[in-house]
């Protein structure tokens, strides 16, 4: 396996620059966190509420439901998500000590895929009682039951008397998540047209079904996710050497491919479970604070998740603002507007365009 | 160039007509109508919805339509909220509406939970496929909007226009034409409706014989399949212009080469709303299928 991602030692002054890009980012995820909450598609605002609560005014009932039930849990989804998906795919590029890898590539992506297909087309089968069990909640259980499914499956593949091989789990996560898209391809095919449309949604990714259920059921393996995925640094910078090389200064390699796994699972397990699919922010972001502020994984998580967050959330604003009263699948819009500075980024890599 | 010259004045004749309906509609549009004392504020969701709001002449209530709400045609200049299973609870709150209207399916749910948390009324309205389903969203939709009365006289109208129109459709089992409902013709592949769609009743309805019986819903048949159900009539949905496939470009796939349907080059296409909306314009879908089915070739 070659090492694709050029090793660079940070010098002093470098990381202390990426620090202060922590600080810069935090900010910009401030002020996305009040645009969020600023603009929408009813004409209620952050700062004439805050106006009223100032003067003692009593919110009207439009505006409560708008800010508390509607913009507040979609801005902590949109956080969460948005910096799950960022950090696991920055874990999993220094993991695979490839620049391409995501979440997507060792078959979270597929196995989350399909169990909300599970849900969504067999979903009407089941008996009443255990429907009002889950409610609607089915859909995202399913997809992280399916998500963490496919994970444990890929590690008992590639793990073989304690050691895990990271070629195999390439590989055998590329197999898995054909065999995933198989299986829901057969699912597609009995599917009646409207639960095909519900797929189809489902696959763009949106936050517009965001709840404080959601949040809570979701949050709290994602920030624990995230928690041990920061904790890396360290470990991936070792690993970009190479695994016996990080042997040597101490790492302990095996315990930290774990550590990684896991967090990669749960945190885009929940993640595609309350947002449905929504590409580009796992692989662009990381890409983005490379070229920024180097590849020292000690400051590059927590920035991942940063900007993760910050970028979600804004491509949220414009999902839910630009075609108002309608809206836009996320997904379309993280695509729309990732798909172009990942080609941009490869065409620099190679020297292709001086900007 | 003599014929370009010679169709500007029908051209000019053409656009002033279509001018003139413009402002004969928005004026019509404006003229008071009963009952409108009430505000604007009812969002419909669902083409066949809408169209029954708008048959109980309380169009002028409507504040903001899906996107499937595409008939009557003075509807399309509403707000429209998206498409019904991908609702935004704030879009839809941003329109203001004090009561929704919709038909079944509706959603996601959790859009649906907000908007109700917000004490919005929300009617819906169960999906229909046979003529008593139309009646009962008739009278649902004219509950909801406080006109029974209305409600009552349309639905008897909608009774008797259905009743006799599939009286004139009635015809001797034998004579019956098989009819293959195309949804799609993407890529070569048929996507052909089996039972239990809108597209099989209506094709029952209009006395015909669904050619496809093997499956529900919409599915993709196999090439041979298709040269087995044997349709005499390609049904399909006239989508305008130039995004349907051409006749031609349809009659010459493998699969339907072989059929008593492009023999006869036979194929209908009708408006997709009309066809499988099943609201008040149902019977005038049942006559223009079953005239389409047997006026020609017999």
């Amino acid at each position: 396996m070659t090492a694709i991602t050029e090793i660079e030692v940070a010098p002093r002054d470098r990381l202390s620059q990426a620090r202060a890009l922590h600080w810069g980012l935090a900010g910009a995820l401030l002020l996305a966190c009040i645009a969020s909450l600023q603009v929408g598609a009813t004409d209620v605002t952050l700062s004439a509420m805050l106006g009223k609560i100032a003067q003692g005014q009593a919110l009207s009932q439009m505006e409560r439901v708008v800010l508390f039930d509607i913009r507040l849990p979609r801005l902590a989804m949109g956080v969460l998500v948005g910096a799950a998906l960022a950090v696991s795919g920055a874990a999993m590029q220094g993991l695979f000590r490839n620049p391409l890898a995501d979440p997507g590539i060792v078959g979270v992506g597929a196995g989350a895929g399909l169990g909300a297909i599970l849900a969504i087309v067999l979903g009407a089968v089941l008996p009443i009682w255990m429907i009002d069990l889950v409610g609607n909640q089915m859909v995202p259980v399913a997809a992280f039951l399916g998500g963490w499914g496919s994970t444990i499956l890929l590690y008992r593949v590639s793990t073989r008397h304690g050691r895990t091989s990271v070629a195999t789990m390439l590989l055998a996560g590329i197999a898995l998540g054909a065999l995933a898209g198989a299986l829901s391809g057969i699912l597609v095919y009995i599917a009646d047209d409207r639960q095909l449309r519900d797929l189809t949604f489902w696959g763009l990714g949106s936050l517009a079904g965001a709840s404080w259920a959601k949040v809570l059921s979701a949050g709290p393996l994602i920030l624990l996710s995230i928690g041990a995925a920061l904790m890396l640094g360290r470990g991936l910078n070792g690993l970009a050497l190479g695994e016996a090389t990080a042997a040597h200064i101490g790492i302990d390699v095996q315990r930290m491919k774990n550590i990684a796994i896991l967090a990669v699972a749960g945190a885009t397990g929940a993640a595609v479970a309350v947002s449905g699919g929504i590409g580009f922010i796992g692989i662009v972001v990381p890409h983005l604070l490379r070229l920024a502020s180097g590849p020292d994984h000690r400051t590059l998580l927590l920035n991942s998740a940063l900007l993760g967050a910050t970028l979600l959330i804004l491509a949220d604003v414009i999902a839910r603002v630009v075609i108002a009263p309608a809206e836009l699948p996320i997904g379309i819009v993280t695509a729309v507007l990732g798909a172009p500075v990942f080609l941009w980024i490869l065409l620099k890599r190679r020297g292709m365009v001086e900007l | 160039m003599t014929s370009c010259n010679s169709s500007k004045g029908a051209y000019a004749a053409l656009l002033t007509a279509m001018f003139g309906a413009f402002i004969a509609m928005t004026v019509s549009a404006q003229e008071p109508t009963e009952g409108s004392n009430l505000r604007a504020d009812v969002l419909s969701i669902g083409g066949s919805v809408t169209e029954i709001v708008a048959a109980l002449g309380q169009e002028h209530r409507l504040k903001a339509r899906d996107t499937t709400s595409s008939y009557p045609p003075e509807v399309t200049k509403l707000p429209d909220v998206g498409y019904m299973r991908a609702l935004s609870p704030e879009g839809v709150l941003s329109v203001g509406p004090s009561l929704i209207l919709s038909e079944e399916g509706a959603g996601p749910p959790e859009a649906l939970e907000v908007i109700r948390a917000a004490d919005v009324s929300f009617v819906e309205v169960p999906d229909a496929l046979t003529p008593d389903g139309i009646l009962r969203k008739i009278e649902i939709v004219g509950d909801a909007l406080g006109v029974p009365d209305r409600a009552d006289g349309l639905a008897a109208e909608v009774e008797t226009a259905l009743a006799s129109a599939l009286r004139d459709a009635e015809r001797p089992e034998a004579d019956k034409r098989r009819v293959l409902f195309v949804l799609s013709t993407q890529g070569g592949k048929i996507t052909a409706s089996g039972t239990g769609t809108a597209a099989d009743a209506l094709i029952r309805m209009a006395s015909g014989v669904n050619a496809v019986t093997e499956y529900e819903g919409y599915k993709q048949i196999t090439d041979e399949a298709v040269g087995l159900a044997a349709p005499d009539v390609i049904l399909m949905m006239d989508r305008g212009g130039d995004h349907g496939v051409a006749d031609e470009d349809l009659f010459d796939m493998p699969a339907i080469r072989l059929t008593p349907a492009a023999q006869t080059r036979s194929v209908l296409r009708m408006d997709g709303l009309l066809m499988l909306g099943f609201g008040p314009r149902t019977a005038e879908a049942v006559r223009a299928l079953n005239d389409a089915l047997y006026a020609e070739g017999t």
